[in-house]
């Protein structure tokens, strides 16, 4: 069963009456039928295409937290090989809300490192919904340690609501967590390539996107604080999360503009949930552009550009 | 004549003044609700006398107790572009600037100045949480990024007094953005091994402590300041049970290893000096080590330059809850939690 989203009521008519027909075609009726089939999904696949083609922020919002989006998981398994998952921070705790550790990327050993979010009850547990504690950004810093080590670029997938607020993480320091990371991250002198696939929530993503490059997904999202927390601060009532989405430039096209993003990666008609393969694929082609890009660059001249590149951000608008 | 001049008129405009700001005069301790005269606690940099409580003190104020006879040179900020996202809310983002500038006198959160500490060249800046709740946006990042790069030019230790609600919404991304920009400020410090000293002051939260404030050498804080990532409020709600005793207070971070000492405000300059002086490898400073505290003088009959600008820190006190300019970042009520005991409501997710 497809899940579709509340503005997406029109597709999921037109699909359910295909999908009736198609049982009703299994079944040996007319050939007729056929031809209708074809008709309607063109339909629903026209409907689809223009609905995407013009999504309001709100509407990216819940395409970027679609319960059938590729995660990081999904990322590291299809576009790495040999992926062997490096586990705890070496202090108190092993995060499953970040997954990371070495793999290879068409051949090139590198380190990897992903926001996840889980995709069923149990997993979501597991992963605390993508939200990080402190242990979390001290292991992906403890990666990037190791990347710089080894001298081997560091490709991470964000994809988080925010950093965990709770009490523990306080007491262990979460400021100070993600402050070290974003440190780390500028003070690479390997590449490192960020990937926003989902949602770039605050300063639970810069932790891990202070990169080179920041790729970003089509229908992905990437705000200071998500859209509910931004409307209680506003407006001190979450429920008005739309209208901070709208007003907070948070999609892709909007970061662009904003001088924020390197490249925003293209998403299959109906997001990145409608075609799997697809969107994996044109991330890792994006992703081995990327890499290239930075070969042959030295440690001086790559921690320069990310420096430059962020010094530079926003002075024009 | 000279008796006229001398005793009437002084009473006179006395008179005429005390009508005009007549709450302005007193100070309730949030702690205590005791009353102060408010030059008392001017006079007690803002320390209630008779409970410690640290009150928050404005930017120039702040500098001017720091640095050797009150002098100091100030430092320009680049400006930057109001408003890049043509961001409202229930007000136009740039009405609010527009107020928070007059309000304060201040151009955005962050005053900076380069002077002597007991003798030693430094660099330090106030975040001041009058403006819009200290909110970090793209000036005041600029703002971090060339008082540190003052300090690298000078070769001097740089010392920062950050108070902060967090990031400034209505700057939406470019907001988060300051976070990696402020930290390569941080990195050129330490690349002329110089020290960066942080004065945690309450309120400290958000991303300000997420990123540059949490990368100092020496972490000192003030008795009592709420210093933190996410704010009480929100993890209250999250885990939904009663937060620790003291929890995100400057005691607690000093138990949990986040901060390397919690200091009275009466005895910062002469620890920051001491620091700024050992680590700059300079020999002991003329002043002892641990000043004096003065005593509050109370000069009911000082002149007008004693009364308090419409603008002080009487917010504290007086202004409950007031809501006004404070929905500009992250944390704003769980930062003002404990001075206006008002209940707000709060974001049902992360930061």
């Amino acid at each position: 069963m497809r899940t579709y989203l509340d503005f997406e009521k029109s597709i999921a008519e037109l699909e359910s009456k295909v999908e009736e027909l198609r049982s009703l075609e299994t079944n040996g009726n007319a050939v007729s039928v056929a031809d209708e089939i074809a008709a309607l999904q063109v339909k629903a696949r026209k409907a689809l295409k223009e609905t995407y083609a013009k999504l309001t922020p709100w509407q990216k919002t819940q395409v970027a937290r679609h319960p059938d989006r590729p995660h990081s998981i999904d990322y590291v398994e299809s576009l790495f090989e040999e992926f062997t998952p490096l586990a705890g921070d070496r202090c108190f705790a092993e995060d499953h809300a970040i997954i990371g550790g070495l793999a290879r990327f068409r051949g090139r050993p590198v380190v990897v490192i992903g926001q996840e979010k889980g995709t069923d009850t149990q997993s979501r547990i597991v992963h605390n919904f993508g939200m990080a504690r402190p242990e979390g950004y001290r292991k992906a810093i403890r990666l990037m340690t190791m990347a710089e080590k080894f001298q081997l670029p560091v490709v991470t997938f964000v994809d988080t609501p925010g950093a965990y607020p709770g009490v523990g993480a306080e007491e262990r320091g979460q400021a100070e967590a993600i402050a070290r990371s974003i440190e780390r991250c500028m003070s690479l002198s390997v590449p490192i390539i960020a990937i926003v696939i989902g949602e770039g929530g605050s300063g639970g993503a810069i932790a891990i996107a202070s990169a080179n490059s920041v790729l970003m997904l089509e229908h992905a999202i990437y705000s200071v604080a998500s859209p509910e927390a931004a409307a209680s601060i506003l407006w001190r009532d979450s429920n008005r999360a739309k209208d901070a989405a709208t007003n907070m430039k948070i999609t892709a096209k909007d970061l662009d503009e904003l001088g924020v993003l390197d490249i925003i990666v293209e998403e299959p008609v109906g997001g990145a949930h409608r075609d799997r393969d697809a969107a994996l694929q044109s991330i890792g082609d994006q992703l081995a552009r990327t890499l290239e890009s930075f070969e042959g660059q030295s440690a001086q001249e790559i921690r320069r550009h990310r420096r430059d590149k962020f010094l530079e951000m926003g002075v024009a608008q | 004549m000279n008796w006229i001049n001398k005793l009437v008129r002084p009473k006179i405009s006395r008179i005429l003044r005390k009508r005009e700001m007549p709450d302005n005069l007193w100070v309730k301790c949030p702690e205590t609700g005791q009353m102060i005269y408010f030059k008392d606690l001017q006079a007690n940099q803002f320390v209630v006398p008779s409970s410690n409580y640290h009150m928050r003190m404005d930017s120039a104020a702040r500098l001017k107790a720091l640095f050797d006879e009150g002098e100091y040179e100030s430092i320009e900020f680049p400006e930057v572009s109001p408003d890049p996202l043509k961001f409202r809310d229930e007000r136009r983002y740039t009405e609010r600037l527009k107020d928070a500038r007059s309000k304060t006198g201040m151009q955005d959160a962050l005053l900076a100045g380069r002077g002597l500490l007991d003798g030693l060249g430094i660099v330090a800046a106030v975040q001041d949480f009058r403006f819009l709740g200290g909110s970090l946006g793209r000036a005041a990042g600029d703002a971090v990024i060339t008082a540190m790069r003052a300090a690298v030019d000078d070769k001097v230790p740089f010392i920062l007094f950050a108070a902060s609600g967090g990031a400034r919404m209505q700057e939406g991304i470019l907001s988060l953005m300051q976070m990696p920009r402020t930290t390569i400020a941080v990195q050129e410090l330490a690349e002329a091994h110089l020290p960066y000293i942080v004065v945690f002051t309450n309120p400290t939260t958000g991303g300000v402590t997420a990123s540059y404030a949490m990368l100092g050498d020496v972490h000192i804080a003030e008795p009592g300041a709420l210093i933190g990532f996410a704010g009480p409020r929100v993890i209250e709600q999250t885990i939904r049970e009663k937060l620790p005793l003291n929890f995100q207070r400057s005691e607690y971070l000093l138990e949990h290893g986040m901060i390397d000492m919690v200091v009275h405000r009466h005895e910062l300059r002469g620890t920051l000096s001491r620091l700024c002086r050992m680590m700059m490898n300079e020999p002991m400073g003329d002043r002892p080590s641990i000043e004096a505290v003065e005593t509050p003088s109370v000069q009911i009959d000082g002149d007008d330059a004693g009364a308090p600008p419409p603008h002080t820190q009487i917010t504290e006190a007086n202004n409950v809850g007031h809501g006004d300019d404070d929905g500009a970042h992250d944390l704003p009520a769980d930062a003002e939690r404990d001075d206006s005991g008002e209940r707000f409501r709060v974001p049902p997710e992360t930061d």
